[in-house]
């Protein structure tokens, strides 16, 4: 329960309203009044560094592929990508996987299609297919579910927000991977004392604490590249592989941004001394 | 066709060709005047801003019309055919990134302009039509900006759209009629999407014109400048002193500082792009799905909070379109004499308090209208629902009119539940700012501003530009000077009467 110490001590907030009950508030004119009661913000998440952080920072295709083992053992079962092509696997910048491998991912899967005659028959997935979602639909998906639909995940990441505050948001970001990552760790063996949950489950992080997804990370999980698969491992290479499938672009650019910000500082530069050198007649005093 | 206030030499064609069409369409002549046009020296940079806007306005049109062709108006597909673009068009994402974070910067770019004109009274006779123009610009703005933010068809396109359409339905006995012509339907739905796409296709070219309109309208009265005095028109020669043509001097000036903000814009684009957005539009729009807070774009931020401001839902939708409605009168409403806020001690002082005003009426907007400011609140902790119930119950019986709450708590470290009591004493919440700045932000305009043309003593303006420029000049070589140099910052740098 290593985590879960650090989990503790890492959060800003100490306690968070859960559900108010208010009587007698002054009256809330306007159309948008009572926001100020949804507990939606939950508590602090835990603040942890990832490799694509920064200016430079890029996704290590080692982690992006624990992370989809992850993905594909524990989360997939559940959860959809619906806007990740199968292809995806195998592009810069992502997991990287060989092209061979990603044949062999996709034909893991058959998509129903129609055959010459107009009869409905599967096939074997290829790498131009979108993933194939593990429900047909939202309605089958809540059926076996309890009634909750799982979110699709292929953006999950930038869907969250975990940082608040216009400074911290400027410095750190919207803190969409922190939440997913402190989401993950979130899970305790019993609810807080006198904590109702019914038939969900207890987690610190998610708003309003009550989540129908039970716990999926557990220890000893058997990464392929032999990596020691604990809790918090396993918690930082999904987290990576949901950034990194809700904007695969985004090494690419952070690449560009360098360029075109060298680019235009130095012409700044040389149209500041044009513009000084070009005054300096008018300036003259006559 | 160079007309205008200020004399210009006139274009004269010197090649046979040029001269053949100059007799047929004098596009040479337009574009001479235009590259030619006597501006006026002492221009600071808070005059660079209209370049800016335009070149954001091309950004807009140009990133908008590629993206236009990858993009699908269906409900169905609109958020799929987005995220089509940031994953399988080439450069989607940095078209999309552009066009997002172009459309804030579009709107610091046209806040620092509106502020400036107001500071500079750049709206006063002769250019009161030039003003409305920008007003009607700003306007479409902000309609375009309405509508194309719905676009992606995410979580807060769909409810954003949802709560200003449903701002109509206060127009008394037609509103719901109106309401369901505007959305093309009994809600936000297929109708909407499609006709928000043509609308947020169309605008930008009525915008367009507009401009052109705003831009011929300053080349028929000139450009204001921060001493506020008229460029001298008696002869060309005389203008000259006051002016400089616009090719090269400010070409070169308004292309540095779109450079610069192009610099800022760039790291939004590539480091911060869903910095000024929303995280829920992240989530495709489901009308069954409330999202927790409804918040607006920043750029509306102050006119939402003029609206919650306001108890009343007909008199806060007035009171919002009156709030831009007001920019239109400033004209008429600036009594003073002096045009130039830098000659204006007071008024200084109330428009520092109105720019605050306006910060500030876009802080309440962010803000949930009930929170505490400044709060006199105790705090009672049980651990149990019923005690915590008794203890509010006779709390309300000792005072019937007391302000009480009761919340579950997690106190984390011992992992238990607790109830909070609060009474809450006194409080001043962000709906008592926003409505203190609402009335600042209508009294600057129809009680301030009347007021302080008729009570103001004006400082002494320079005669010409020439002299304010070269007060100016002198000043800066004073400081640079030194401590050697007794004349550093004297008041000289406005020469008195």
């Amino acid at each position: 329960m290593a985590y879960l110490t650090e989990t503790l001590t890492k959060a800003a907030t100490k306690a968070a309203a859960v559900s108010v009950l208010a009587l007698g508030l002054s009256a809330a004119p306007g159309l948008n009044g009572g926001d100020a009661h949804a507990a939606g913000k939950g508590v602090g998440v835990i603040d942890h560094d990832f490799a694509h952080e920064g200016a430079f920072g890029a996704f290590d295709p080692a982690q992006l592929r624990r992370g989809w083992q992850i993905y594909a053992e524990v989360c997939s079962s559940c959860h959809s990508l619906n806007y990740l092509s199968y292809r995806n696997l195998g592009e810069p910048g992502g997991p990287e996987f060989s092209e061979e491998d990603v044949k062999a991912i996709a034909a893991q899967f058959e998509v129903q299609t129609i055959d010459s005659e107009g009869e409905p028959i599967f096939r074997p997935a290829v790498p131009s297919d979108k993933m194939v979602a593990p429900y047909p639909n939202d309605e089958v998906a809540k059926l076996s579910n309890g009634g909750a639909l799982p979110p699709d995940l292929s953006l999950m990441t930038k869907a969250r927000t975990g940082y608040f505050g216009i400074w911290k948001q400027l410095a750190e970001g919207m803190g969409g991977p922190e939440y997913v990552y402190s989401l993950m760790l979130g899970y305790t063996d019993e609810p807080p004392e006198g904590f109702e949950v019914g038939d969900l489950y207890y987690n610190r992080y998610y708003p309003g604490h009550r989540i129908a997804m039970g716990r999926q990370l557990w220890e000893d999980f058997e990464y392929l590249d032999g990596t020691v698969g604990t809790v918090e491992q396993q918690a930082e290479d999904i987290t990576a592989f949901l950034t990194w499938t809700a904007e695969p672009k985004m090494v690419e650019r952070k690449q560009a941004g360098i360029r075109n910000l060298l680019f235009l500082t130095l012409f700044a530069v040389l149209l500041w001394y044009s513009n000084k050198k070009l005054w300096s007649s008018v300036k003259k005093p006559s | 066709m160079s007309g205008g206030h200020i004399p210009q030499e006139h274009h004269e064609p010197t090649s046979e060709a040029g001269k053949w069409l100059d007799n047929r369409l004098p596009v040479g002549g337009l574009l001479a005047h235009l590259n030619s046009f006597p501006t006026p020296k002492n221009l600071n940079w808070l005059w660079v801003f209209g370049g800016i806007l335009a070149v954001c306005l091309v950004i807009q049109i140009a990133t908008g019309v590629v993206l236009a062709m990858h993009y699908t108006p269906h409900v169905d597909h609109a958020f799929a055919s987005v995220e089509h673009i940031m994953r399988d068009v080439n450069g989607g994402w940095w078209l999309r990134y552009s066009h997002a974070v172009g459309a804030s910067f579009f709107f610091i770019a046209v806040y620092i302009h509106i502020f400036r004109g107001i500071f500079y009274g750049s709206y006063k006779e002769p250019r009161e039509i030039l003003w409305i123009i920008g007003v009607l610009i700003y306007l479409l703005m902000m309609a375009t900006a309405f509508m194309g933010y719905v676009l992606p068809w995410g979580q807060m396109s769909f409810w954003g759209a949802t709560v200003i359409t449903q701002l109509f339905s206060a127009i008394p006995l037609v509103g719901d009629n109106i309401l369901i012509w505007l959305q093309g339907g009994f809600a936000i739905d297929n109708a909407a999407l499609n006709r928000f796409f043509a609308l947020h296709y169309l605008l930008p070219f009525a915008i367009a014109g507009l401009v052109v309109l705003h831009i011929w309208a300053l080349h028929h009265v000139g450009n204001n400048n921060p001493a506020g005095v008229p460029v001298r028109n008696d002869s060309v020669e005389t203008a000259k002193k006051d002016t400089v043509p616009f090719t090269p001097y400010y070409t070169v000036k308004d292309l540095f500082a779109i450079i610069v903000f192009l610099i800022i814009f760039a790291m939004f684009v590539f480091y911060a792009p869903n910095y000024l957005g929303h995280a829920d539009n992240y989530i495709e729009a489901n009308p069954l799905v409330t999202p927790a807070h409804i918040v607006p774009e920043w750029y509306f931020l102050p006119f939402y909070a003029i609206l919650r401001s306001i108890p009343d839902k007909l008199m806060g939708v007035v009171a919002m379109f009156a709030a831009i409605g007001v920019l239109a009168l400033l004209p008429w409403l600036d009594t003073s004499r002096t045009r130039s806020g830098a000659y204006r001690p007071l008024f200084q002082r109330f428009f520092a308090l109105f720019f605050v005003a306006c910060l500030g009426l876009g802080y309440v907007g962010a803000k949930s209208p009930d929170d505490i400011i400044i709060g006199s609140v105790s705090h009672e902790k049980f651990s149990t629902e019923e005690e915590a119930t008794a203890f509010m119950t006779q709390l309300l019986a000792d005072d019937p009119g007391a302000t009480v709450a009761m919340a579950q708590k997690i106190d984390f470290d011992a992992n238990k539940v607790y109830y909070d009591v609060a009474e809450t004493h006194l409080a001043f919440r962000y709906i008592h700012l926003g409505q203190l700045l609402t009335l600042y932000y209508f009294a600057f305009f129809l009680v301030i501003l009347p007021a302080l043309g008729l009570i103001e003593r004006s400082k002494a303006l320079p005669e010409t530009i020439e002299d304010h420029f070269n007060a100016k000049m002198a000043k800066k070589k004073g400081v640079s000077a030194g401590a050697t140099s007794d004349g550093g910052d004297k008041p000289s740098a406005v020469p008195a009467e």
